[in-house]
C-alpha cells in the first residue's frame, strides 16, 4: 500500500508533531499554574471586603480557567498518546524509571479535574467559604502537576535512577529518576514561567480595554491583580535562571556551549549576545569579556567548555539554541524592566503609570512572556539534541519505524489551527462579556432564554 | 497475586471506570447527536449537558491514568501498542480534543449558528472516538499487534473483523450506558417526557447491542479463534454474568426502577471488560508477551502500589464528592456584586 511505501523512520515529522502538540499544550498548561490562585484571591478579597468588582473579576476569569482547563485536559491526552505512537524506544527501554512522575501526574491532574468540577459549577451549590476551599486543591494539583511533568522531562536531561548493563536497564530506582540533579531548578524555573505567563497575559487584556479607553475600576483591578503577581515572579525568575544556567553548565556542558554560540573550551570565555554560529564561530555578536565564565562559574578566568569537547555528531544544532536563549533572556530582562516600573510608580503615587506607553507595555508582556517561555523550552530540547536521553540513548534511536507519522502531523497541525482558532476566538469574546450571573458554567438567564428552556429554566417562569 | 498482577488489576479497575463514566459521556454525544432538530432536540440537549457538565473531565482522566500506569508498569506493551495502533490512537486523541473543546466553547459562543456548529461538533466526535478506541481493543485482543516497536501492520491491525466489531460493541455500550444513566437522571428530576424518552431509547440499543453481541460471536469464532476460545473457556462465567445483567437491565427498565437499572448497565459492561481481561490473561499481547515479560523492575512496581493505594485515598473521596455534589439540586447564593441575587 502506497502507506507503507513511505519512508520510516520519519524523525523529522515526529519532532515537529511533538513540539507543535508539546508547545501548544503548554501554553494552556500555564494557566492551570498561574490562574486558578488569581480567581481564587479575587473571590476572596469580593467575598471579604464584598467587592462588586472583584466578584465580577473572579466570575469571568473562572468562565475563562474552566475553558482553558477544558481544552488543557484535552490537548494534554495526544501528548500522553505520542509519547508512545512517536517515542517507542524511549518508553519500551525506559518507562519503567521516566514513566513513574508522570503516574504521580496523572493524580494530580485527577484531582485538579475534580475540583474544576466542583469549583466551577458549584458556585450556586456551596456557600462561598466552601466554595472558596473547593479552590484549593486546583491551585495545590496545578502546581504539583508541573512539577511531576517537569521532574520527567528533567530526567531526560540527567537521567539517574538505573544503570546499563550489556545495553539493558537495570536496578531501576524510580525515586531517584525522579530526584536528579536537574529537577529542582527546573521545575522551579517552569512554575515561576507558567506563573508569568498567566499574569501577564491576564494583565495584557484588561491593558487593551484601558488602551481602548475601559478605565473603570474593574479593569484597573482586572489589570492590578495579575500585574501584582507577575512582577513578583519576574525578579525570583531572574534569579532562578542564574541557578538553573549553573546546574546545565555542570551537567550538560555541551547544551550551555550550544546556548552560548561558544566553540573552543577555553578559560576567560565572553559573552555573546545575538550573532550568527558558522564554521564553528560565532559571527556579528555583540561580547563582553569574560562575561560567559564570571555568569557560569562566578570567575571571570573560569574556564568552559565549549563545543570542541564532543565530536560534531553529539553537537546541537546552535543557530536556534543560542538565539532562542537569548531572546528569552531578553524578554526576561524586558519584564523585569516592565515590573521595576510598575513598583516604583506603585511605590510614589499608589497607582498605575497612566501614560499609554506603560499600558502598551503591559498590552504585549502576555505575548512576551509566551515567546520566552516557548524559546526557553526551545533552548533546552533542541540544546538536548541529539540526544533524547542525554548521552544515553539518540533520538533517532527512540522514533517510531512506523510507516506514514508525516500524516499524523498533518492531521495534527489541522485540528490545532482550528482549536487554535476556536480558542482565541471564545476567550476574546467572555473577556468583553462580564456582566453574567450564575455560575460560570450554568447558563444565565439571557442565554437560557436565547438556548432552549431546561428544567429548571421553565420551574422558575 | 504478584506486583505486576496487582498494577495490572488497577490498571483494569481504572479501565473500567474509564468505560463506565467516560463511556457514558461518549454515549450522551450519541445521544446528542440522535436528538432531532434544534426544538425537538432541546430538552434532551439541555439534561445531557446538565449530567455531564460537572463530571467529564474528571471522567477523562481515567484514561490519562490507564496510559500512565501502562507505559510505566508495562513499557514493552505500551510501545508496542501505540506505535503500531497509531493511526486509531491519532483518530481517537484527536476525537477527543475536537470533543471536549468543543463541549467547553459551545458554552460561551453567541450566535446560535456557531452554538450549532460547536454542538454537532461534540455529537460527532462523542460518537466516532469510541469506536477507535473499541478497534484498538479489538487488536491487542486478536493478537494483531506483536511485541516490539512499529512491527504490527498499521493499517490491517486495527481494519479487520475483530476491531470493527469492538468498535462498534464500544460505541453501542457507551449510547447504553448514557441511556440509562439519563433516564435515571431524567426521572430524578421529575422530567417525565425525558424519562420515557431516554427509556425506550436505552431499550432499543439494548436490544441492538444483544443482536450485535450475537453476530459478534459468530465475527469472532472465524476471525479471533483464540480470542473466542478465551472468552468461552475462563470467560465463561463473565460473560454470562454480562448477559444476565443486560437482561436485568432490560427488566428493570421496563418496570421502571432506574436506579437499579444503572447499577445492572453498569455490571454487564464491566463484565464484558473483565471477561476480555480473563480470556486473554496472562497475556498482554495474545499469545506473545505476558504481563511477567512486559512488567517493570519490582522497585518500580512496589513505587506505584504505594502511589495507587495513597493516591485513592485523596482520590477516592474527592470522587464521591463530585458525584454526589452534582446529584443535588442547587440554592441560590446570597452573593455581593453584579452576580448573585443582587
Amino acid at each position: 500500500m502506497l502507506i507503507t511505501a513511505l519512508d520510516s523512520p520519519d524523525l523529522y515529522h515526529a519532532r515537529m508533531q511533538m513540539a507543535l502538540s508539546l508547545g501548544w499544550h503548554i501554553v494552556i498548561a500555564c494557566f492551570g499554574v498561574g490562574f486558578p490562585a488569581m480567581v481564587l484571591f479575587a473571590e476572596w478579597r469580593s467575598v471579604r471586603r464584598g467587592d462588586a468588582d472583584l466578584a465580577a473579576l473572579a466570575r469571568t476569569w473562572s468562565k475563562a480557567m474552566g475553558v482553558l482547563f477544558a481544552v488543557g485536559a484535552v490537548s494534554g491526552t495526544i501528548l500522553s498518546f505520542e509519547m508512545g505512537m512517536l517515542w517507542p524506544g524511549l518508553m519500551e527501554r525506559f518507562g519503567e524509571v521516566y514513566g513513574f512522575p508522570f503516574t504521580l501526574e496523572g493524580f494530580a491532574f485527577f484531582l485538579e479535574a475534580i475540583f474544576v468540577g466542583i469549583y466551577l459549577y458549584g458556585w450556586n451549590r456551596l456557600t462561598p467559604r466552601a466554595h472558596m476551599l473547593t479552590g484549593i486543591p486546583i491551585v495545590i494539583s496545578g502546581i504539583a502537576g508541573a512539577f511531576f511533568v517537569v521532574a520527567a522531562n528533567a530526567w531526560m536531561n540527567t537521567p539517574r535512577g538505573f544503570r546499563l548493563v550489556d545495553g539493558r536497564v537495570v536496578d531501576v530506582d524510580p525515586i531517584a529518576g525522579m530526584f536528579n540533579p536537574s529537577t529542582a531548578s527546573q521545575s522551579v524555573h517552569m512554575i515561576l514561567a507558567a506563573v508569568m505567563v498567566s499574569a501577564f497575559c491576564v494583565a495584557s487584556v484588561y491593558a487593551i480595554g484601558m488602551l481602548r479607553g475601559r478605565r473603570d475600576r474593574y479593569h484597573r483591578l482586572g489589570l492590578l491583580v495579575p500585574l501584582t503577581l507577575g512582577v513578583i515572579a519576574t525578579p525570583v525568575q531572574i534569579g532562578v535562571g542564574d541557578w538553573i544556567a549553573n546546574v546545565v553548565a555542570e551537567h550538560q556542558p555541551v547544551k550551555l556551549a550550544a546556548m552560548e554560540g561558544h566553540f573552543r573550551t577555553e578559560e576567560g570565555v565572553a559573552l555573546a549576545i545575538g550573532g550568527i554560529y558558522l564554521d564553528d564561530e560565532l559571527r556579528y555578536a555583540i561580547k563582553v569579556p569574560r562575561g560567559l565564565s564570571l555568569l557560569v562559574h562566578h570567575d571571570p578566568d573560569a574556564e568552559v567548555i565549549g563545543l570542541d569537547s564532543v565530536a560534531p555528531e553529539d553537537r546541537p544544532p546552535v543557530n536556534i539554541v543560542h538565539l532562542s536563549y537569548n531572546a528569552m533572556v531578553g524578554i526576561g530582562f524586558g519584564l523585569l524592566a516592565l515590573a521595576a516600573w510598575f513598583a516604583y510608580a506603585w511605590w510614589r503615587r499608589r497607582r498605575i503609570p497612566d501614560t499609554p506607553w506603560f499600558l502598551r507595555a503591559v498590552a504585549v508582556s502576555g505575548l512576551a512572556a509566551v515567546v520566552a517561555m516557548e524559546t526557553g523550552w526551545i533552548a533546552t530540547e533542541v540544546g538536548r539534541q541529539p540526544w533524547i536521553v542525554y548521552e544515553v540513548m539518540r533520538t533517532e534511536d527512540a522514533v517510531s519505524t512506523a510507516p506514514g507519522l508525516r500524516y499524523g502531523f498533518y492531521a495534527v497541525f489541522a485540528v490545532y489551527v482550528v482549536l487554535t482558532a476556536g480558542s482565541v476566538y471564545v476567550l476574546r469574546r467572555l473577556a468583553g462579556h462580564h456582566e453574567e450571573n450564575l455560575a460560570p458554567q450554568e447558563p444565565t438567564a439571557q442565554e437560557q432564554t436565547a438556548q432552549e428552556p431546561t428544567a429548571e429554566g421553565r420551574a422558575a417562569r | 497475586m504478584s506486583a505486576a498482577d496487582a498494577v495490572l488489576a488497577a490498571m483494569f479497575v481504572g479501565l473500567t471506570a474509564y468505560a463506565l463514566f467516560a463511556g457514558a459521556d461518549f454515549g450522551a454525544g450519541f445521544w446528542d447527536l440522535f436528538a432531532g432538530d434544534r426544538r425537538r432536540g432541546a430538552p434532551s440537549r439541555a439534561l445531557i449537558e446538565k449530567s455531564i457538565g460537572p463530571v467529564w473531565e474528571a471522567n477523562h482522566v481515567w484514561l490519562i491514568f490507564v496510559l500512565v500506569v501502562l507505559w510505566t508498569g508495562f513499557p514493552p506493551a505500551f510501545a508496542a501498542v501505540a506505535s503500531t495502533l497509531y493511526i486509531p490512537l491519532t483518530l481517537g486523541a484527536l476525537g477527543i480534543i475536537a470533543r471536549g473543546s468543543a463541549f467547553a466553547f459551545r458554552h460561551s459562543v453567541g450566535s446560535p449558528a456557531l452554538q450549532r456548529l460547536f454542538g454537532a461538533c461534540f455529537a460527532f466526535s462523542s460518537v466516532v472516538t469510541p469506536f477507535f478506541f473499541g478497534t484498538i481493543v479489538g487488536a491487542v485482543a486478536s493478537g494483531r499487534v506483536p511485541p516490539g516497536i512499529a512491527r504490527g501492520d498499521v493499517l490491517t491491525s486495527w481494519l479487520n473483523p475483530t476491531s470493527i466489531l469492538a468498535g462498534v460493541l464500544a460505541v453501542m455500550s457507551c449510547a447504553y450506558l448514557a441511556a440509562v444513566y439519563l433516564c435515571a437522571d431524567a426521572h430524578r428530576q421529575g422530567e417525565a417526557d425525558l424519562t420515557e424518552g431516554f427509556r425506550r431509547r436505552a431499550l432499543l440499543i439494548a436490544a441492538l447491542t444483544g443482536i450485535a453481541v450475537a453476530v459478534g460471536i459468530a465475527v469472532l469464532r472465524s476471525d479471533s479463534r483464540a480470542l473466542f476460545d478465551g472468552l468461552t473457556s475462563r470467560g465463561v462465567p463473565l460473560m454470562v454474568l454480562s448477559a444476565l445483567a443486560g437482561a436485568a437491565t432490560v427488566a428493570l427498565l421496563l418496570t421502571r426502577r432506574y436506579a437499579a437499572s444503572r447499577v445492572a448497565a453498569a455490571v454487564a459492561v464491566t463484565a464484558v471488560i473483565w471477561g476480555w481481561g480473563a480470556g486473554q490473561y496472562p497475556y498482554l499481547l495474545p499469545g506473545a508477551l505476558t504481563v511477567d515479560d512486559a512488567a517493570a523492575g519490582r522497585t518500580t512496581l512496589v513505587a506505584m502500589l504505594w502511589t495507587l493505594v495513597l493516591g485513592s485515598v485523596l482520590l477516592v473521596p474527592a470522587l464521591v464528592y463530585l458525584y454526589v455534589l452534582f446529584q443535588r439540586v442547587p440554592r441560590p447564593r446570597a452573593d455581593v456584586g453584579r452576580g448573585g441575587a443582587s
